[in-house]
C-alpha cells in the first residue's frame, strides 16, 4: 500500500513542469504584493505615533505598542459603533430569512401572478444601486425612518439575487418531503423553519457568510441616515479618522485593523462558502 | 394549513421590501427629476414645483456634470481593460496547477474584495502620503521624483483606479476560475497528444470556450464602474477640483451635500439610463449566444 502511494506522489512530483514553479513563483510575488497594504496596515496599527510619521518609513514597529486600540474604545466612540454594526448584521440576517421564505415561496407554490412577480425578483437584480441611491433616501424620508437603525438597515435588505439564489435551490427539494409533513400536522411556518431552511443548508451557509461580511463593511446607507453620532457604524466612525491623516497614522491603522482582521478570519474560516458565493454571482 | 394564501404569505415580506427599494425609486427618481425639490421640499411637500423639463437642461449644461461624465469614462476605459485582463491572466495561471500551492494562493487574490472599502481607504490614503508615504520613499530609493498621487488632477484620476482595480479582481477571478473548471479536460488531453503547447491550447480551446464567461466579467465589470463611487469618495472625495469626481460621486454630492434632490434624480435617470442600454446590450448578446 505506502509503495504504490509513494510511486503514485512520485509520479505526480515529477508531472509538475519548470514552467508551472515559475507560474507558482509569479503568482506567489503577485499574491504578496496584493496582500501587502494588509501587512502595512497590521504593523501600522502597532507603531507609536513618532514612528508612524518618520521618514523614511520601516516596515516593522521598533517599539510595538497597542495603546491606539485601547485608544479606539476609551477615548473614541468605537465601542458603541462596533455594538451598532453587530446590530445592523443582525436585522441583515432577518431579511435573509425573508428572501429565503420568499425564495421558498417562488419554489414550492403556485398562485396567480407567481410568475410576473418572480419576473420583478430578476428585474430588480438589474437595478444598479447607485442609481437608487437619492430616491431611496427619499423614500425613507416620507417613511420617517432616516435616523434610525432600521431605515440604515432597509435599504440593505434587499436583494433579488438572495431570493432568486433560494428559489433556484429549493425548487430541488422534493414535493414528498414537505408533503409527508403536511400529512403528520405540521403547520406552513413549522415546515419551513423546521424542514425546508436546514434541507437548504449549503445554500444558507453562503449567504450568511455573505450577508455578515455586507453588513459589517456597510458604509453608505449609514452615512446617509445617520446624521447622529450614536447610530454610527464601524466605516463611518472609520471615515471620521480619516479627515486626521496628517496628524494620527497608527490610529487610523488600528480603527482599520479593527475593521478587517475580523473579515480576514471570517474569510479564512468560510472561505469555501464566500468564494461558492462568489462564483455563484456568476450565473446573474 | 396549505391554502392559496400560503405562498402569497411566503412572498409578501421580501416583495414588499423588493418592491420598495427595488423598482419604486426608479418611478421617484422620474417623479422628482420633474421638479425643484430641495431642503425645503424634503419638509414640507407643499413646496415643490413641478417644473417640467428644466432640471435635464440644466443638467446637460452643467460643466461639472460633463467632467464627470468624462472621468467615469476615463475610468471604465482604463479600469475595465486592466480588470479583466488582470482577472483572467491570474485565472489562468492559477488554474494551471491544482496544488495546494496555487489553491493557497487564491485566497491572497480574494481579500481585498471583501474587506471595508474605508479601511482600505485609510491604508492606500497612508501610503500615498506625500510627506511619510512608503510609496514615494521606495520611488526616492530608485532615484525617482515624489508622486503628488492624490493632489495632481491627472494623477489622482490614476490613483483611484489603481486601488479600485486592485479590489475588483478577486470577484472576477473567482468567477473565471469556476467557468475554467468547466472545460473539459479531454479536450486539452487530446490537444497535448496532438502535440499542441499549452500556449496553443489556451489560445484555441480555453480562451474561446471561456468566451461567455469573459463576457460576462467584461458587461458587469462596465456597469461597476459605470457606478464608481467608493475610491473617490473616501480617498480624495472627487478632488482636486472635481478631478477624481464620477457621475454617482457628482449625483451624491448634488443630492446630500447640495440637497438638490430634483436636479440629483434627474442625473440618476440618466445613469439609469445609461447602464439600461448595457444591460439590454448584454441580454441581446446572450440569448445570440450559441453554446458548444
Amino acid at each position: 500500500m505506502s509503495t504504490t502511494d509513494s510511486t503514485r506522489r512520485r509520479h505526480t512530483r515529477r508531472r509538475v513542469r519548470p514552467g508551472t514553479v515559475v507560474l507558482g513563483a509569479i503568482l506567489a510575488v503577485g499574491a504578496v504584493l496584493t496582500a501587502f497594504p494588509f501587512l502595512w496596515m497590521i504593523f501600522g496599527s502597532l507603531k507609536p505615533r513618532s514612528e508612524s510619521v518618520a521618514y523614511p518609513p520601516q516596515l516593522l514597529p521598533q517599539e510595538p505598542t497597542f495603546e491606539f486600540f485601547v485608544e479606539l474604545f476609551t477615548k473614541l466612540d468605537f465601542g458603541r459603533y462596533l455594538v451598532n454594526t453587530l446590530l445592523i448584521v443582525a436585522i441583515c440576517m432577518v431579511g435573509l430569512l425573508l428572501m429565503a421564505a420568499a425564495g421558498y415561496g417562488f419554489a414550492k407554490f403556485s398562485f396567480p401572478g407567481r410568475d410576473v412577480l418572480f419576473f420583478l425578483v430578476l428585474v430588480t437584480m438589474m437595478i444598479p444601486g447607485q442609481v437608487t441611491m437619492i430616491p431611496s433616501y427619499l423614500i425613507l424620508n416620507g417613511l420617517d425612518l432616516t435616523n434610525t437603525l432600521i431605515g440604515i438597515a432597509l435599504p440593505m435588505l434587499v436583494s433579488g439575487f438572495s431570493v432568486f439564489l433560494f428559489r433556484q435551490f429549493m425548487t430541488t427539494i422534493p414535493d414528498e418531503v414537505i408533503e409527508a409533513a403536511r400529512m403528520d400536522g405540521a403547520g406552513e411556518w413549522r415546515i419551513f423553519l423546521r424542514i425546508v431552511l436546514p434541507m437548504s443548508g449549503p445554500i444558507l451557509a453562503v449567504q450568511v457568510v455573505l450577508t455578515f461580511i455586507a453588513g459589517w463593511n456597510s458604509f453608505l446607507w449609514p452615512l446617509i441616515i445617520a446624521n447622529d453620532q450614536r447610530l454610527y457604524t464601524l466605516s463611518v466612525g472609520l471615515s471620521l479618522l480619516n479627515q486626521q491623516i496628517a496628524t494620527n497614522p497608527a490610529l487610523q491603522m488600528a480603527a482599520s485593523t479593527l475593521m478587517v482582521v475580523p473579515i480576514l478570519i471570517v474569510f479564512v474560516v468560510f472561505q469555501r462558502y464566500i468564494v461558492q458565493g462568489f462564483a455563484l454571482s456568476g450565473l446573474k | 394549513m396549505k391554502t392559496r394564501l400560503t405562498g402569497y404569505a411566503f412572498i409578501t415580506p421580501a416583495m414588499l421590501l423588493l418592491i420598495t427599494f427595488g423598482v419604486l425609486p426608479i418611478a421617484v427618481a422620474m417623479v422628482v427629476s420633474l421638479t425643484d425639490m430641495n431642503l425645503a421640499g424634503l419638509g414640507d411637500w407643499s413646496r415643490i414645483r413641478f417644473i417640467g423639463a428644466d432640471n435635464y437642461t440644466a443638467l446637460f449644461a452643467d460643466r461639472a456634470f460633463w467632467q464627470a461624465m468624462g472621468n467615469t469614462a476615463l475610468f471604465a476605459v482604463v479600469g475595465v481593460p486592466a480588470v479583466v485582463g488582470l482577472s483572467l491572466l491570474i485565472a489562468l495561471g492559477l488554474n494551471s496547477s491544482q496544488g495546494r500551492f496555487f489553491r493557497a494562493l487564491r485566497s491572497f487574490y480574494f481579500v481585498p474584495a471583501i474587506t471595508a472599502i474605508v479601511a482600505v481607504a485609510l491604508v492606500w490614503g497612508y501610503l500615498f502620503n506625500t510627506q511619510f508615504g512608503l510609496f514615494n520613499h521606495l520611488l526616492s530609493l530608485v532615484g525617482l521624483p515624489p508622486v503628488p498621487w492624490l493632489s495632481d488632477p491627472v494623477v489622482v484620476k490614476f490613483s483611484v483606479v489603481w486601488v479600485a482595480v486592485w479590489r475588483g479582481i478577486g470577484l472576477n477571478v473567482i468567477i473565471l476560475l469556476a467557468a475554467l473548471q468547466g472545460v473539459p479536460k479531454e479536450y486539452l488531453e487530446a490537444a497535448s497528444i496532438d502535440g499542441a503547447s499549452r500556449a496553443r491550447q489556451t489560445f484555441s480551446i480555453v480562451l474561446p470556450l471561456l468566451r461567455f464567461a469573459l463576457f460576462f466579467v467584461t458587461i458587469t465589470t462596465i456597469i461597476a464602474w459605470l457606478q464608481f463611487f467608493d475610491e473617490p469618495f473616501v480617498l480624495t472625495k472627487g478632488g482636486p477640483l472635481g478631478a477624481s469626481t464620477s457621475i454617482s460621486l457628482f449625483l451624491y454630492q448634488k443630492g446630500f451635500s447640495a440637497s438638490q434632490f430634483g436636479y440629483a434624480s434627474a442625473g440618476s435617470v440618466v445613469l439609469f439610463v445609461i447602464i439600461a442600454v448595457v444591460t439590454v446590450v448584454q441580454l441581446r448578446a446572450r440569448r445570440a449566444d450559441v453554446d458548444y
